[in-house]
């Protein structure tokens, strides 16, 4: 019999090692997760709409990252993309949170609970500037209502139209990573 | 002695390496059942549920825009497609999706908001039932 044999720690010892290979990606995420928030939530780098803008003038960049909440992402994301909760104020969050049950022409009623943790969700990461108030005196309910995104998007007219667009609200047409939070620039490609 | 610790080792192994398998907390089968007991106390003569009605009823626009088939298409076992965002729907037939009608809470919460987009007013236990009984009738 070898000495091997003998020494009854071995396998244990490579039980262990490969039980270490096996957690090294859980630890990866562990990693990610350095923003102290809640790990039942998704990494999402967010940026405040008029980013591009500033990026464009050579100002500092405000994007930073958001861990977007796993009940908005659930709850929200199961019909349309995520919309950043830095597009709106959080007086139009409060406005689109009280009519849920007549959501742009769908019931998208949520249960008590989970509608309180997605508006403090919504409403701690909404944005604080005045682009992002409506021109009317009412909230602006819709992103697209906003002073900023029709600014930024004033070029845009002719495009909304275009099937491959196919509306203001598909981020994703043009902004390349909108769907995990990036609206840079350099992501945007708008179909020619 | 070397083979028990090597066996009880890879068992180790072997069990931290599993997949976690979703756990569901009832079958469509279940909320079926449920559905049947609330369609039994509602319904006067109460006969059960229709496949072939609810397939009907699934794919008719009740008067309004839209009907379910709208969104998860006219084969329930296909991914749908949001009808106005476009958003992808994974399949709602059991058979294609195996996480569908799993949770009732769930359920509920999506009959009382589509039937009200498809219905404008909440679905009948009767109504989805039958729809239940057609979805589960559908092979991949």
């Amino acid at each position: 019999m070898l000495n091997i044999h003998k020494n009854s720690c071995w396998p244990i010892a490579i039980a262990v090692l490969l039980m270490s290979i096996t957690m090294i990606p859980a630890h990866a995420d562990d990693d990610d997760d350095d923003s102290g928030r809640s790990m039942s939530s998704t990494k999402y780098t967010a940026q405040a709409g008029d980013t591009d803008a500033q990026n464009r003038r050579g100002g500092k960049s405000i994007g930073n990252s958001l861990d977007i909440n796993a009940k908005l992402k659930d709850e929200c994301g199961s019909c349309h993309m995520v919309y950043p909760p830095r597009f709106l104020s959080a007086q139009s969050w409060r406005a689109v949170m009280a009519g849920l049950d007549k959501h742009f022409g769908s019931d998208a009623s949520v249960d008590a609970a989970a509608a309180a943790e997605i508006g403090d969700f919504l409403v701690q990461n909404a944005s604080t500037k005045k682009r992002t108030s409506a021109s009317g005196i009412e909230p602006a309910l819709r992103i697209t209502e906003t002073r900023w995104f029709q600014s930024e998007h004033r070029k845009m007219d002719s495009k909304w139209k275009d099937p491959r667009v196919k509306s203001s609200a598909n981020c994703a047409a043009c902004h390349t990573r909108a769907e995990s939070g990036s609206f840079k620039e350099r992501d945007i490609k708008v179909p020619k | 002695m070397l083979l028990k610790y090597f066996v009880s080792g890879l068992l180790i192994v072997s069990v931290a390496g599993l997949p976690v398998q979703p756990v569901f907390a009832q079958t469509p089968d279940d909320i079926l059942a449920a559905l049947k007991n609330d369609a039994a106390g509602s319904v006067q003569n109460f006969q059960g549920f229709s496949a072939a009605r609810g397939e009907k009823f699934f794919k008719a626009k009740h008067g309004g825009e839209w009907s379910c088939a709208s969104c998860h298409t006219e084969n329930p076992a296909m991914t749908g497609k949001h009808a106005k965002t476009d958003k992808p729907i994974d399949p709602l037939a059991p058979s294609a999706n195996a996480e569908r009608f799993t949770n009732p809470k769930k359920v509920e919460k999506w009959f009382k908001r589509n039937c009200n987009d498809v219905l404008d007013r909440v679905c009948t236990p009767q109504e989805k039932g039958d729809v239940l009984a057609y979805l589960l009738t559908i092979r991949k």
